[in-house]
């Protein structure tokens, strides 16, 4: 019913323009360096153990591929999104049930005003605009925490490395990518500001810490199930590579 | 005007309203009293719309606001200021956004109308120069006056209290008192005053109903009160005159 409402009211004016920019501005600007560093990092453990598994094969000259196509299609979206599951996820879920036991929101419904509309719209539109460019900034760290890995500590060929992962680099695999993120930004934002909304009015400052905790497991848990459902139509039933 | 007309309201099989009748003639300012729990509280959310009634009719000028869909009702409610019991002001707010907020999202005016009616309005309470202020940097009862800065920001035709001098100490409930005498005489609203304060009740109230199990059981003006052969409301006008003395 929450994202019913709110995909209705979405596009309905007025737009509350100054209101989204606020949640891009804390969604994204806030969350940025995490996730760098969280990409970074994915990248450079995806590199190490994907050398030594290739080389059984004696393949670990495709190892730019391997890194690549991992991070863009899988590990870009996931590590993302469960950085932001946990930061803005849990934090939209005590910020609206804060608002819900203080009255806040009553106090918005008796002036008139929509707080689907006012709360639940920025943050979910914001969610699903930034997931993917926080997505594409996690990608880029993830190739670049791979090449850095295979060529200091494996003394892999960097040209080689980067030749073989703008190689399998398909403008399709990004916008599934793309498509990925914000469909997980759009379930993190949802899930926020349900769990905020639920709490009971009487519920006071355990009622939030619950409902924040269950917040960000019930993302966590509902991006992986979406990840699953997602790669099977995009990939199996679509047959997109 | 508001005409509440055999209203019934249950929570998990709990009878809370149990065919309520009250009639607030336009300009009066109505206290409504009672033990905690008998539905006080319940009774300003129905009106406000923020719950629906099991059974019965709220009327609002002459509109039964139970059968309005949200778009109307927001209408409605456009009439209506409310101060909360814990005030509710957004924290992420100043207290001039605060005040205002409801002309800023439906007055469709300029910024600078807006920052004067939001001074006019803080005036009004004596919270001069407050605009840049956050709400946790106030005090209770200055969290209060601009909780009713906001409520009459609009210029409603009625405004609802809840508890408004819960948690105040005297002197500070004796100024949100002349704050609401002082409203009514210079803007002429219709009032609903939920409180067991019976300071408060006696010092603001041009009528007051004693609510019990669910129903007015006594209606009046605080002189009539006094006189009402009632033991349940006799006993509870004494009993609070007590606590307070």
């Amino acid at each position: 019913m929450l994202v019913w409402e709110t995909w209705s009211l979405a596009f309905k004016p007025p737009l509350q323009l100054r209101l989204l920019v606020h949640q891009l501005f804390l969604i994204g600007v806030n969350s940025i360096s995490v996730v760098l560093v969280s990409g970074l990092f994915t990248g450079m453990v995806l590199s190490t153990q994907g050398y030594h598994q290739l080389k059984q094969i004696s393949a670990e000259g495709t190892l730019g591929q391997f890194v690549c196509v991992s991070v863009v299609r899988e590990l870009g979206p996931m590590v993302t999104a469960f950085v932001l599951a946990g930061r803005i996820g849990a934090s939209i879920t005590a910020e609206l049930g804060t608002m819900k036991v203080t009255e806040q929101i009553d106090a918005l419904e008796v002036m008139a005003t929509n707080p689907v509309k006012y709360l639940v719209v920025p943050r979910f539109l914001a969610c699903a605009i930034m997931l993917p460019i926080l997505t594409l900034f996690a990608i880029v760290f993830g190739i670049v925490g791979g090449y850095l890995a295979a060529i200091i500590l494996f003394d892999m060929n960097g040209i080689f490395f980067l030749h073989l992962a703008q190689a399998s680099l398909f403008i399709n695999t990004i916008i599934i990518s793309i498509v990925k993120a914000s469909a997980f930004g759009m379930a993190i934002a949802s899930i926020g500001c349900y769990k905020g909304f639920t709490i009971s009015s009487t519920g006071g400052a355990e009622g939030v810490g619950k409902s924040t905790t269950g917040s960000a497991v019930t993302s966590l848990i509902t991006i992986l199930a979406l990840d699953a459902v997602l790669n099977h139509l995009l990939y199996t039933v679509w047959g997109l590579q | 005007m508001i005409w509440i007309e055999n209203l019934w309201k249950n929570f998990d099989n709990k009878e809370v309203l149990t065919g309520l009748e009250l009639y607030i003639p336009r300009g009066e300012t109505l206290i409504v009293m009672g033990r905690s729990g008998c539905g006080k509280s319940v009774l300003l959310k129905l009106i406000t719309g923020l719950m629906q009634p099991d059974h019965g009719q709220i009327w609002i000028d002459g509109v039964d606001i139970t059968t309005l869909t949200r778009k109307a009702l927001n209408r409605t409610r456009q009439k209506l200021g409310m101060l909360f019991q814990s005030a509710a002001l957004f924290d992420s707010l100043t207290v001039g956004e605060n005040v205002g907020f409801m002309v800023s999202q439906h007055m469709g005016l300029s910024k600078r109308e807006i920052d004067d009616i939001v001074a006019e309005k803080l005036h009004l309470v004596d919270l001069d120069n407050t605009q840049h202020l956050r709400p946790a940097e106030l005090s209770g009862g200055m969290r209060k006056r601009v909780g009713l800065a906001r409520a009459i920001a609009c210029n409603p035709e009625m405004i609802l209290y809840d508890e408004p001098t819960t948690g105040l100490d005297p002197i500070t409930a004796l100024e949100i008192n002349r704050l609401i005498r002082d409203l009514h005489q210079k803007l002429q609203v219709t009032s609903v005053v939920v409180t067991h304060d019976m300071d408060s009740a006696f010092s603001v109230g041009t009528r007051m109903a004693m609510m019990h199990q669910g129903k007015v059981i006594a209606h009046g003006t605080p002189d009539e009160m006094w006189k009402i052969d009632n033991p349940v409301l006799q006993r509870f006008i004494s009993d609070e005159n007590h606590h307070r003395n």
